[in-house]
């Protein structure tokens, strides 16, 4: 690895344009993610982080711009790019069980005709291990508790052997300590090189357990350390007047006009302290 | 009481009957999981009536009916495939616009025959009594293409079914699946014709599955059982047929309707009860 910031960038931006139906959800997003780094991708709803993570799979052509992965643009059933989707994208009902879910990993290296072989199950198993759902392999994906849930397809994703992961706001709706348990997920990711991209609401987790934060709105307004991109200047350019600053202390209201599915305020309080202490 | 069961296929074309009700009740039965699951139940009977057209087409040109019915199928499922395809328009927009077109073609070409009679009428509603040997190796000919096809390429559809985002992440072309799927359901309606008619492949393409989802928690084993209630309404709907002369098609589709009943009130998980005990323990 050389000095070179760009040179030993392991998942690289260059302008990417991105969005659904002419008008783009997301413009020109520069940015470089190095080897084995962990992203926070904040920012108001509607700010394009999923639209971003879209593009990085290739579930939206970019319009213009480019991704680089490890220097060359990804594609190919090598792919080494893992994406956990929001648990709303997801068909609880459908008669799959764990271990089925967890083996789909495994397709992107078996061919059309062929049958997953023993080296397969292994990984499969080494997977369901570590996220702690052996036992639970049998079951239906649908009779599990939410945080069960995420963990399968946690475990599905590593059963891909990514080098960069994808999580989709991982954080919500999920219990205190399913979120500490993907904390821990996280760190031990970290020690193994997984680069990792999680968009999420909760400014405090992005603030306090990530060493870089990329603030979206609709175009990157911030990346870097958390302190440098929590600014009052940076947050009142991407949340508006949804940011309120009281003495110190930033409470951004992120609560979503015309958002579907849960009636409850989600109040954020970000404590950072903006002067000299 | 071995006579009782035996009696009704003495004769050959109650024989042929019966095997052409177990083609058809197993092929709408395994493919329906899928119609089930990916909320296709539309289509289905979208692509059964719209099939009308080219029956009559085939018939003014004196051709094979079920062959009409086959190209009038698998063109009915490319338009809605190409129509829908890349979100131009919403699917079930694209099936109802093919659905209103291929049935109003149907019914003009129709009023243009004078006595189009008991021909057409059993393409309507169906006459597994009258299968001919020819029918028969037709049915079972496409029976088998579909079948090994899903068989063949289970995980693949599987994988789309459940989850197009990954499929297309590892290179699995849903969108080509999905093309193929319409494809087979084509062939299973025109398959279904014969024993249960337009009117009803519908329902044994809906009902068993719908069934089988309620028993089951793997797609493998969905499949397995739905072809058990499929074969099983088959062959009911035809001694209800024999014994209480009444029409086979709809004896068939009631037999598979009260196994959904049952299965709904009783199933040990998602059944009626099952969940009232859930929820007064819970």
């Amino acid at each position: 690895m050389n000095g070179a910031a760009s040179a030993s960038a392991y998942l690289a931006l260059e302008g990417v344009s991105a969005g659904y139906d002419g008008r783009p959800a997301l413009t020109d997003v520069t940015m470089s993610v190095p080897h084995g780094a962990q992203v926070a991708i904040v920012g108001p709803n509607g700010a394009g982080k999923s639209t971003l993570f879209k593009a990085l799979v290739g579930l939206l052509p970019v319009k213009s711009g480019r991704v680089l992965l490890h220097g060359r643009p990804p594609g190919g059933q090598t792919d080494p790019i893992a994406y956990v989707p929001q648990r709303e994208e997801i068909d609880w009902g459908f008669p799959v069980t764990v271990h089925d879910v967890v083996m789909m990993g495994r397709y992107g290296r078996l061919g059309w005709l062929r049958r997953p072989r023993q080296a397969d199950r292994e990984v499969v198993a080494r997977c369901l291990e570590e996220l702690g759902i052996a036992d639970l392999e049998r079951r239906a994906i649908g009779e599990l508790s939410g945080g069960q849930q995420q963990r399968v397809f946690l475990a599905r994703a590593l059963a891909q052997e990514p080098h960069v992961l994808l999580l989709d706001e991982p954080f919500t709706g999920v219990d205190v300590s399913a979120r500490e348990a993907l904390l821990t997920l996280l760190a031990r990711l970290r020690e193994r090189s997984i680069t990792v991209l999680v968009s999420t609401h909760d400014m405090e987790t992005a603030a306090r357990r990530f060493e870089l934060v990329a603030l979206l709105n609709k175009r990157l307004i911030a990346y870097g350390a958390p302190p440098d991109v929590f600014t009052p200047d940076h947050l009142t350019e991407a949340f508006g007047g949804q940011a309120l600053f009281l003495d110190g202390m930033v409470v951004i209201d992120q609560c979503c006009p015309g958002h579907v599915g849960d009636g409850e305020e989600h109040r954020h309080t970000h404590d950072r302290r903006t002067g000299p202490r | 009481m071995t006579a009782w069961l035996t009696d009704p296929f003495a004769l050959e074309f109650m024989q042929r009957a019966l095997a052409a009700s177990l083609i058809v009740g197993v092929l709408c039965s395994v493919i329906g999981t899928f119609v089930v699951l990916r909320a296709m139940a539309f289509l289905g009977d979208a692509l059964a009536h719209a099939i009308l057209p080219g029956v009559a087409v085939a018939y003014l040109l004196g051709a094979d009916l079920l062959l009409g019915a086959l190209v009038a199928a698998v063109l009915v499922a490319v338009g809605v495939g190409l129509f829908s395809r890349r979100g131009a328009l919403k699917e079930d927009t694209a099936i109802g616009i093919l659905f209103a077109a291929a049935l109003a073609l149907g019914v003009l070409l129709m009023s243009t025959v004078r006595s189009y009679a008991s021909d057409l009428t059993h393409i309507l509603f169906g006459n597994v009594l009258g299968v001919s040997a020819g029918d028969l190796w037709l049915t079972g000919g496409l029976a088998v293409v579909v079948l090994t096809t899903l068989l063949l390429f289970f995980k693949e559809f599987q994988l789309a079914s459940f989850d197009p985002v990954l499929a297309h992440m590892l290179n699995k072309r849903p969108e080509l699946l999905r093309f193929a799927m319409l494809i087979l359901l084509a062939l299973t309606i025109v398959v279904g014709l014969q024993t249960v008619g337009v009117g009803l492949v519908a329902a044994m393409l809906v009902t068993p599955a719908a069934t089988a989802y309620l028993l089951t928690r793997r797609l493998a084993a969905m499949m397995a059982v739905s072809a058990v209630v499929g074969a099983a309404s088959s062959v009911a709907g035809l001694y209800a047929s024999y014994y209480l002369d009444v029409a086979s098609g709809a004896a068939v589709v009631l037999v598979a309707t009260a196994a959904f009943v049952l299965a709904y009130v009783f199933a040990p998980r998602r059944g009626l009860l099952a969940r009232g005990a859930a929820r007064r323990s819970a």
